[in-house]
């Protein structure tokens, strides 16, 4: 049960000829994967949704969805993709159950089957109480289930979810996260999603891409890409106003160390057992440890390592980045 | 888990859906209906009835006119002429005059306006005001659309493109036709005179005639809509033009009585022969080869403009 379900081969979009807001990004999403786009604003995350969902076309490259062609075949894709937008779509002025049953009429679902899904969904995103009030009145982790709902009235095989939990707070954030475990289960589908929350990728996702300034940094599952960093992160400090750096170099296991103002970052293999080791080798140099600590590397520090260093890289064109971003929220904004 | 069976999206069941969407966000609105009622009632109450321009003929402005009790008239005046002053009774000369000044009023009003009434033609003149306004300001319903996400969230359904525009307007169109309705309703309460010729078949005429303006103007401003991505610039589009197409129009006043060059504009203009349509169908006695060019050139202003915002809007959300 390998088979490939979303393909994406250098992907590309530009806005107004020069505005390159996704670079020639290629994956490929395998069936019942959570596969998941994490990157900052503006990396080109929901650009790539789009070209995928059929809103926008690509300028260059191709996608296929259960290999139909998003530009070629877009119809077939609409048929069986479900889309979770990041805004709230629904209306307000309408009940939860006549927006979902508004969504199951676009896709030509007759009422007889739309009636008894509806029904089906909202128990499961648990509205069904609230299924004849009107949107207006829904909190912001209501209406994100019943777009979750809406998103599902198709049966779709693959569903696009564009940063679920956006401005949630932590708990509604969390129960979100087990509607998403549930359905994924329930609907045996394929799911594609954008975050650039860490936790929820972690969480969520089989797989990760990083994303960021439209391009691909590197691609893995979380565990793999913790992995990469080379184990985990020893944090130390000496009373000794001296550079230690090639001491603790020379103990074993010992990958990398970076000085930062005193306070050394060293990178090893397995910490628990190097640390008495580095502690050790300070010691029979005369050297006083005052402070150790022990991180196991999160998404977070791959996250940084990977997006923070090429923000660091460009930090004399901030300014240009930064209004560029801002042409791409609008012109996607449309 | 069984697979499902595909389902077709159909343009009709679509295009129903999206528009009913539309109808309900307005009629399940108590404020919003009041509104509708409420403004065409202020227009003919403050210009159909305070500009009443027949008033202007009746006895009571005819000033102090002073009528001797007894007027003198020589003989030789009188039919068959007759020896020596004859004496004829003022009230009854003040009444012939105050019946032929009137006269002369009604004659004007009828050369002029066609009906004897003011506020009869601008009863219908306000009918299309309206239509033009709301036709105009519902296509920007989509811009909205656009930026809650609900319409990338629409286009990412199997749904055709074609069911997305025609929604709009459709929902343009009803809304217009609905407000038509009231206005004339209230209207005819308020001492709008029906020519004798009206009947309710009439009625299909004035849809008809409604629905081709809208649908030609609510396609051209949706298409301007989905273009401009600030909510304003159709707004103040909207308000910049709506006043110079109204006074350039019969709507108010009858281009006969123009200047030479605001003829030529009012010629062109839509909102003139959408107006003169309507008053033929209701207020006048029907001119069948007037209602006929009137309905040629809505027609082609219809096909015109909306193949223009047709084909604009689609390309636009097939980019």
């Amino acid at each position: 049960m390998s088979k490939e379900v979303i393909v994406a081969t250098g992907l590309t979009k530009v806005f107004n000829k020069n505005l390159v807001a996704v670079d020639h990004v290629s994956f490929s999403v395998k069936h019942g994967e959570i596969f998941g786009f994490l990157g900052p604003n503006g990396a080109g995350k929901t650009t790539t949704i789009n070209m995928l969902i059929t809103v926008l076309r690509p300028t260059e490259g191709t996608a296929s969805i259960l290999g139909y062609d998003v530009v070629k075949q877009a119809n077939e894709v609409r048929k069986v993709i479900g889309v979770v937008p990041q805004e709230y779509t629904a209306d307000e002025d309408l009940t939860g159950y006549e927006n979902i049953i508004l969504c199951a009429d676009l896709y030509g679902i007759p009422r007889e089957v739309s009636k008894k899904r509806a029904v089906e969904l909202l128990e499961l995103v648990e509205l069904t109480s609230f299924k004849d009030k009107k949107v207006e009145t829904y909190s912001g982790g209501m209406r994100r289930r019943l777009e979750l709902a809406s998103g599902l009235i198709n049966r779709p095989r693959v569903l696009f979810l564009d940063e679920p939990t956006l401005g949630l707070d932590v708990q509604t954030r969390a129960a979100t996260w087990n509607y998403i475990k549930r359905l994924k289960e329930e609907y045996d589908m394929t799911i594609f999603m954008t975050t650039h929350y860490l936790e929820e990728a972690d969480t969520l996702c089989d797989r990760i891409a990083i994303i960021d300034y439209g391009k691909i940094i590197i691609t893995g599952d979380p565990e793999e890409l913790k992995h990469s960093l080379g184990g985990d992160i020893i944090t130390i400090s000496i009373k000794e106003d001296v550079d230690i750096s090639s001491i603790i170099r020379s103990v074993e296991n010992v990958k990398e160390v970076r000085n930062e103002n005193g306070s050394y970052r060293i990178k090893v293999e397995s910490g628990e057992e190097t640390a008495p080791l580095i502690i050790e080798a300070l010691r029979r140099n005369g050297y006083t440890v005052t402070r150790l600590s022990l991180t196991e590397p999160t998404l977070n520090e791959v996250y940084l390592e990977y997006t923070g260093r090429s923000m660091r890289d460009t930090e004399e064109s901030k300014e240009a980045f930064r209004s560029q971003r801002m042409t791409i929220r609008r012109a996607r904004a449309r | 888990m069984s697979r499902v069976k595909e389902y077709h999206p159909s343009l009709l069941r679509g295009l129903w859906a999206l528009t009913v969407r539309e109808l309900k966000k307005w009629l399940n609105d108590p404020i919003m209906l009041l509104m509708l009622v409420i403004q065409p009632l202020i227009w003919m109450g403050l210009l159909g009835k305070s500009m009443n321009l027949a008033a202007m003929f009746s006895a009571g402005n005819l000033g102090n006119i002073e009528v001797p009790e007894k007027i003198p008239i020589p003989g030789n005046y009188v039919i068959p002429p007759a020896n020596g002053v004859i004496y004829v009774s003022g009230t009854m000369v003040s009444q012939i005059i105050q019946q032929t000044v009137s006269d002369i009023g009604a004659n004007v009003m009828r050369n002029v306006f066609g009906v004897t009434d003011y506020f009869s033609y601008m009863s219908i003149g306000m009918i299309s005001m309206i239509v033009m306004t709301t036709t105009m300001f519902s296509g920007m319903s989509i811009v909205w659309d656009r930026r809650l996400g609900f319409l990338d969230k629409v286009l990412s359904t199997p749904v055709p493109r074609g069911a997305i525009i025609f929604s709009k307007v459709l929902n343009a169109t009803l809304r217009a036709m609905l407000q038509a309705t009231i206005i004339l309703t209230l209207a005819t309460i308020f001492g709008l005179q029906l020519s004798p010729s009206f009947t309710l078949i009439n009625m299909f005429g004035v849809y008809a005639a409604i629905f081709l303006l809208s649908v030609g103007l609510s396609s051209v401003f949706l298409a301007f809509s989905l273009r401009s991505t600030k909510l304003e610039r159709p707004m103040q589009f909207i308000s910049l033009i709506t006043m110079p197409l109204m006074f350039a129009s019969n709507t108010l006043f009858p281009i006969t009585l123009m200047p030479d060059w605001l003829q030529a504009v009012a010629y062109v203009n839509p909102l003139s022969y959408l107006t003169d349509a309507l008053r033929q169908l209701t207020i006048l006695t029907l001119d069948v080869s007037k209602l006929t060019t009137d309905f040629m050139y809505l027609g082609f202003f219809a096909t015109v403009l909306s193949s223009i915002g047709i084909v604009l809007s689609w390309r636009y959300l097939s980019k």
